[in-house]
């Protein structure tokens, strides 16, 4: 049923030990899922590759048991079954090992390995002595030197994810998923890593493993599968594709979105920022932004884009580097400073840095706008309802009455809430961090046209996102980030979907495709 | 969140009422206005403190510390009255020291990152420590006093003490500093969400700082007026009194977790208690049972506002909507 790509022999290899077929998955307003299929062999890893909103992280909840699928089949050794709880999803032998693991920091590693299924002495209670010499037994078959006593806080993140792997071994799982497993990890670790999946392959266990980095997944992957905008895009054997069809595959066609056109009215230089470093999440970033432009900031998350960018805005400070405004040199100690020279920030996890709930709408908007609203030293409801007034109702934003609490808003407008906040400020340079991440189609239009319409007043916009079509959309010039480092900096025709994600991913440039 | 609050504030007005009324049938005497102006004016120093410990508890904190400041500040100005020091650089005084013991929990909070409940739980403490040693103690009694020092609380004008006019102008300047001022708003903020506070350019640990600076300056005042109104000073004048403060913002509706509370609030809270205090032992109740009806009246309010407080979950149903 499912058009195989390039190279894919179903029925070359040993049945699928779990095999998805016609998944598909919404969530109001949103199809994450439609109609995909994932097939997993003993003793292979499949690589799941997809760019950010592909479905990836959906596909694995579905697995695990978190989400449940508005349709489709899950056949595990082709009996069909369904996971209804995470337990269901851990009894049936599928098993997964996070980003960021899920233990618990105050056991042993012992207890974290057998938590829930210890074994048990007499009159039921749990065989201390018994549990460390399992534990031993699975961590000397992972080949992991650690000592099943130690209190799991003291470990670094490549050992967790070792003591979820034993964990994953004692429940005897089938298959193990691993979501950007190295993501975290130093080089030395990775290839620790690397080894283990060799055994676990070994042990006839399937693999599930998510990366973005191409390197590694032609160096362990068996096999692949591509989704895209929640479509099952292809799948099929590792050794019979290019990195250059990959990334064709991942990125396709680009969707029938549509931006706002504008003719970019670039005016002088208003901000230059010259070797911008920290010592430990980035490193010589160097740009200058022009009044009226649209500069995007493109990369995989955890390229350090949000870091660099809470540095510019005064939350963080930088090791190295100067920030010219005007060519004027200033220097940015904190966020007060950064909105007295006119640069705002509006982040991207709105619940928690954004709006402040259990506050009123208005209050909201004039929070960083006090001293403007106030008089000798006491604030002034009538101009602060005013200046929120005229802020909210240039957003379009739709609500009861301004002195509603902002936390019964949708993210939509909770977004248009903490915009106008800024905007309230009189800006020159707004930084917006995934600024339409987690809100409806039309809300994000909303946004789209009016982050054109701050540019076209002659605010320079620096846009962070993980969305291909949006950076390529609105961007007048892109910059990838990678590793903490500005790896390419792309304007005009040099801007496509291929060339961010050569530069994000570390692909060199002039592979065949 | 104004009108959250007014229904809030409209509720404990009204349980106060009901109160009042169940009280006048058992004893019509306590619901006369001059026993409800001697039981205002028993409240007053509860009520100042629950000013002084909910701007503490909107920026996240607690204050453990309010009534050793009290306590200490006290003792402080009976001495220095037994010194023969004048009794307005005494009220000067003992809001400077009172001031200062409260710099040290917000510095503490602020600079070491220490969580508040700890550090003032320490200050508590010291603060006692320090009555003892500069005290040896000892007692100060009333004829150890000045007729001076002793009367201003006492002074009355249209009918009412002076302690009373005190807490009523502390009140009214706790509505303009929480209702219209920056500080005052940026309490709320900080509270409410302190990552999107920092990212609004309010300094957090400054705020809260502030914060506990103003509650030590009231402890320090109220130490004052409780010590001269009493006529007696020794180390554990008002002791477990924080505890009555911060029960009188959870009753008035002001939330632990920060970022919710009004003065209004506060003060209802406080008279609720004050009332209870009051009545209980009139209307010929034990004073064990007034400890467990104390104490039901926390739990009750803290669990009417848990339910108020709730998030509305998501209207999925389209007959809901």
């Amino acid at each position: 049923m499912q058009p195989h790509a390039t190279g894919a022999e179903p029925s070359a290899h040993p049945d699928p030990v779990l095999r998805l077929s016609g998944i598909s998955k919404s969530f109001p307003g949103v199809r994450a899922l439609s109609d995909v299929a994932l097939e997993l062999y003993p003793g292979q890893v499949t690589a799941l590759i997809g760019e950010n909103g592909a479905g990836k992280s959906t596909i694995v909840k579905i697995l695990t048991g978190i989400y449940q699928p508005d349709a489709g089949v899950i056949e595990i050794a082709g009996v069909g079954t369904h996971f209804p709880t995470a337990q269901a999803a851990a009894k049936a032998g599928v098993t997964a090992i996070h980003q960021e693991t899920v233990l618990f920091d105050d056991l042993s590693v012992a207890e974290n390995i057998f938590i829930g299924h210890a074994p048990r002495g007499r009159f039921g209670l749990i065989d201390r002595a018994e549990m460390l010499r399992q534990a031993r037994s699975l961590l000397a078959r992972i080949g992991a030197d650690l000592d099943p006593a130690t209190r799991l806080r003291d470990l670094g993140i490549a050992s967790k994810h070792l003591v979820a792997i034993a964990r994953a071994l004692s429940i005897d799982a089938q298959v193990v998923i691993m979501d950007e497993p190295t993501a975290a990890l130093s080089h030395k670790e990775i290839h620790e890593l690397y080894e283990l999946v060799e055994r676990l392959k070994a042990e006839g266990k399937a693999i599930l493993f998510i990366s973005h980095k191409f390197d590694e997944i032609f160096r362990i992957a068996d096999r692949y599968t591509v989704f895209r905008d929640g479509q099952f895009i292809g799948a099929g054997r590792i050794a019979d594709v290019t990195e250059g069809a990959l990334v064709q595959m991942m990125v396709g066609r680009s969707v029938d979105q549509i931006f706002p056109k504008r003719a970019p009215q670039l005016g002088p230089v208003l901000l230059t920022v010259a070797g911008y470093s920290h010592p430990t999440e980035f490193a010589d970033i160097n740009f200058s932004l022009r009044q009226g432009e649209i500069l995007g900031f493109y990369g995989l998350i955890g390229a350090g884009r949000s870091e660099f960018m809470q540095a510019l805005f005064g939350i963080t400070k930088p090791s190295k580097g100067a920030c010219r405004i005007d060519d004027k040199v200033v220097v940015i100690r904190s966020t007060t400073e950064a909105v007295q020279h006119g640069i705002v920030y509006v982040p991207e996890d709105r619940g928690r840095q954004g709006a402040v709930k259990g506050l009123p709408i208005f209050q909201n908007v004039t929070l960083p706008s006090l001293g403007r609203t106030s008089r000798n030293g006491f604030l002034r409801l009538a101009e602060e309802f005013a200046l929120a007034r005229e802020y909210t109702q240039r957003l379009d934003l739709r609500a009861a009455s301004l002195d509603q609490d902002v936390g019964l808003l949708s993210g939509g407008n909770q977004q248009k809430v903490v915009i106008a906040k800024w905007l309230s400020t009189k800006p020159r340079v707004i930084i917006l961090d995934e600024p339409t991440k987690g809100i409806d189609i039309g809300s994000k239009a909303a946004v789209h046209e009016f982050m054109a319409e701050l540019a076209g007043q002659g605010l320079a916009v620096i846009m962070v996102s993980s969305e291909i079509p949006e950076v390529l959309g609105m961007s007048d010039r892109v910059i990838v980030m990678r590793e903490g480092r500005m790896v390419a900096e792309l304007t005009g025709d040099a801007m496509t979907p291929e060339a961010l994600v050569r530069a994000a991913a570390g692909i060199p440039a002039g592979v065949a495709a | 969140m104004t009108r959250l609050f007014a229904s809030r504030e409209a509720l404990l007005a009204g349980v106060i009422a009901l109160l009042l009324v169940l009280i006048a049938f058992r004893f019509p005497g306590f619901v006369t206005p001059a026993n409800l102006a001697s039981v205002f004016n028993d409240t007053a120093p509860l009520i100042i403190l629950a000013l002084a410990q909910m701007i503490v508890i909107l920026t996240r904190c607690i204050d453990l510390s309010v009534a050793a400041n009290l306590a200490l500040t006290g003792m402080v100005a009976a001495m220095l009255n037994g010194m023969g020091v004048p009794l307005a650089l005494i009220l000067c005084g003992v809001v400077m020291l009172g001031a200062a013991m409260g710099a040290v929990n917000g510095l503490l909070v602020w600079k070491l990152d220490i969580p508040p409940i700890v550090v003032t739980l320490g200050t508590m403490t010291i603060y006692r420590g320090i009555i003892f040693l500069i005290s040896d103690g000892k007692w100060i009694n009333a004829h150890q006093m000045s007729d001076g020092f002793k009367a201003l609380p006492r002074i009355a004008f249209l009918g009412l003490p002076m302690m009373s006019w005190i807490a009523i102008a502390i009140t009214l300047g706790f509505a303009v500093l929480v209702g219209r001022t920056a500080l005052g708003r940026s309490f709320f903020a900080v509270g409410g969400n302190p990552h999107a506070a920092v990212y609004t350019g309010i300094n957090v640990g400054r705020t809260q700082f502030a914060a506990f600076v103003i509650a030590g300056a009231m402890a320090g005042l109220t130490g004052y007026l409780w010590v001269a109104r009493y006529a007696v000073a020794y180390v554990d004048i008002a002791g477990g009194f924080e505890l009555d403060v911060v029960a009188a913002c959870v009753i008035g509706g002001v939330s632990i977790a920060g970022g919710m509370g009004s003065v209004g609030g506060a003060v209802l809270g406080a008279l609720f208690l004050g009332i209870m205090k009051n009545a209980l032992p009139v209307v010929g109740i034990s004073p064990f049972w007034q400890l467990a009806i104390s104490g039901a009246a926390i739990i009750i309010a803290v669990a009417f506002n848990a339910r108020q407080g709730r998030a509305p979950g998501r209207i999925i149903l389209k007959e809901a909507a």
